[in-house]
């Protein structure tokens, strides 16, 4: 058995958080993983003595395959892997990665905790809330940036940190985080529609 | 070994920020030796080596691994699993990822010795879902001892099998304690379960398991390649072996060193850290992750070991120092802290769902300057009201450091109250 089933390979949806379609209202569609991601998704279960276990990589899968798990989305998952749809509601609503809104194409959590705060990470969120114009838990009108205040991410030795969809960035400074964010908008074409309409 | 003139390396940290160590440079530096005599030995002589090493647990507990191991169950017909707790997320903690994502193959080698020895078959590894690469780096691993015929049906030519799974968390800081870890595991929420009975008993799918940190795996691959003897003369006689130590906060260099358990912290600060960012005195020193109590800048004079750091009114924890000089606020330290166990509170125990909360508001409003006269006391009466009545440690985490701040700096506290802002001139934005 070869466990490496590159879990993190699925790359988040080109279209950003639109990818994430939203079930309420609007255009009904059947959410489906894509080819790719059902391969990912087979070996998984070959991995666990139950299909419950793999619950919560398959609820990753999902984030990633669709932009983030709207009621439709858990409830995919919960036909896929055969277990109570109130069992994939208790377990998605549980963990903070597993995320039930749209986000931007960059996600940035920003370090609050106690390293990164002797380190200046309040003047650094304020710096990205004023630059992207949004607070904790918005999304740029652009659809590009979504900003989340979040606690430890174990930088704490190279404080303060970021982490920007699945990269870290750290001894972070304001300066630094301009040329982050410049350098992202420089490299990704506009996202197609709005997000973050919640 | 360990007489290193270069603290940011040693027999754990094998490599410095930036690098990192493939297959092939793990076997250069004699890879695989430890697991090649384990193998030659049986099941229970590696556990009598590791149980004279006397290693403990370096997760932050500090419970002899060998002695966690002798609870399994000798007649229980059902499998045995191992599983190794990555999800570090304990504020100051930096590290695991140091293993996974730099040397993935002393954490995996002490993986294989320890499941040879409890005699498992599987092997979960569950790291924190933010670890992304280090998620990659070392599932990547994975795969290269499966080809290298290290892992699966036949571990190096022996009969022994073991399969490793890499199962990714989704940013729950309670799935790091043992038996959350496990329903974590098993697909559910990452609630704490009531105990007796043991996760060595009933652990995993209901069968007898081990849950062990990153750093001990290291730790037991060291005493394979070394000895029981010559792995307890690196630390203290019984709290041996090299430790990794974190230094975060104001310090002018921080990141991971490595030294004899027992270190002392002023040696750690000022020689290893190079001292105080501006030169100036220390105030307050996290000694062991956010949850242990603070010690104030006069307690440096302590050595880094589960009984000195205890006998000093702190804790070990996970030798993660988190250092804040004068001129910081403790008021605005503490709400952090305090900020994060309301967040990570699972809910399930009522002290710590509604006491966390209560800390955190409490905090937050004097930090805030909305203090009032009594408020300290409050903190101490709520905060005592949490520790000890949950099922789980993270209560008595949350409730820990209030109590400390509150004893060692209540000057400032009452200060903070007293004026209805912050003494030292924060203005602290709302979150």
């Amino acid at each position: 058995m070869f466990p490496n089933l590159d879990l993190f390979g699925t790359c988040y949806p080109e279209s950003g958080p639109a990818g994430g379609r939203d079930d309420r209202g609007g255009e009904q569609m059947t959410l489906a993983f894509s080819s790719e991601t059902e391969g990912r998704f087979q070996k998984l279960l070959a991995r666990y003595p139950n299909r419950q276990a793999a619950l919560i990589p398959t609820l990753i899968l999902a984030v990633r395959e669709f932009g983030y798990l709207s009621r439709e989305a858990m409830a995919y998952v919960a036909q896929r892997l055969e277990v109570p749809h109130a069992q994939v509601l208790s377990t998605a609503t549980f963990y903070t990665l597993l995320h039930k809104r749209p986000l931007g194409r960059h996600h940035i959590q920003v370090c609050m905790n106690v390293a990164c705060y002797l380190k200046g990470a309040d003047h650094l969120a304020h710096h990205l809330r004023e630059r992207l114009g949004i607070g904790f838990g918005e999304v740029t009108s652009d659809g590009m940036f979504s900003l989340e205040g979040v606690q430890c991410l174990a930088a704490c030795g190279t404080a303060p940190a970021i982490q920007i969809n699945d990269d870290y960035h750290e001894d972070m400074t304001p300066a630094k985080v301009d040329a982050l964010l410049d350098q992202l908008r420089r490299t990704s074409a506009p996202a197609p529609t709005q997000g973050g309409d919640q | 070994m360990i007489a290193s003139t270069d603290p940011t390396r040693g027999a754990l940290l094998r490599c410095g920020p930036g690098e990192s160590i493939d297959l092939a440079r793990h076997r250069a530096l004699g890879g695989f030796n430890a697991l090649r005599k384990a193998l030659a030995m049986s099941p229970d002589a590696v556990r009598e080596q590791v149980k004279a090493a006397n290693i403990r647990g370096r997760g932050g507990a500090g419970f002899p691994a060998g002695m966690k191991w002798g609870f399994l169950p000798k007649d229980n017909p059902k499998p045995r699993y191992l599983v190794i707790n990555a999800d570090e997320g304990e504020p100051g903690t930096f590290k695991d990822r140091y293993f996974l994502e730099q040397d993935p193959f002393v954490l995996l080698e002490g993986v294989i010795i320890s499941a040879f020895a409890i005699g498992a078959h599987s092997a979960y590894i569950y790291v924190r879902g933010e670890f992304v690469r280090p998620i990659q780096r070392l599932e990547a691993a994975v795969e290269e001892l499966y080809r290298a015929g290290i892992l699966g049906r036949s571990v190096m030519g022996s009969p022994f099998a073991l399969d490793v799974v890499v199962h990714p968390g989704a940013g729950a800081y309670i799935c790091g304690e043992e038996s959350a870890l496990l329903e974590s595991i098993e697909g559910k929420p990452g609630r704490p379960r009531v105990k007796p009975p043991f996760p060595a008993v009933v652990g995993l799918f209901g069968c007898p398991t081990i849950i062990n940190n990153v750093e001990t795996m290291a730790c037991v691959r060291l005493v394979l390649e070394h000895g029981a003897e010559r792995f307890l003369a690196m630390g203290l006689p019984k709290d041996g072996g090299p430790k990794v130590y974190g230094l975060s906060g104001h310090v002018k260099r921080p990141g991971l060193y490595e030294g004899p358990m027992g270190l002392s912290l002023r040696t750690l600060i000022y020689e290893y850290g190079g001292g105080t960012i501006d030169d100036k005195p220390i105030k307050g020193i996290i000694p062991g992750g956010s949850s242990t109590p603070v010690l104030r800048g006069d307690q440096i004079d302590v050595n880094m070991d589960f009984d000195s750091v205890k006998a000093a009114g702190s804790m070990l924890g996970t030798a993660a120092v988190t250092v804040f000089t004068e001129g910081t606020c403790p008021v605005a330290v503490l709400t952090r802290i305090a900020r994060f166990y309301a967040h990570e509170s699972c809910g399930q125990c009522t002290p710590c769902r509604d006491g966390t909360g209560w800390l955190e508001r409490l905090v937050e409003s004097i930090e805030h300057g909305h203090g009032r006269p009594g408020d300290c006391d409050l903190l101490l009466s709520a905060a005592g009201q949490i520790l000890g009545n949950t099922i789980c440690a993270l209560g008595d985490a949350a409730a820990m450091p209030v109590i400390s701040f509150v004893q060692q700096f209540r000057d400032d506290f009452e200060e903070h109250i007293r004026r209805g802002a912050c003494p030292y001139g924060n203005k602290p934005e709302a979150h």
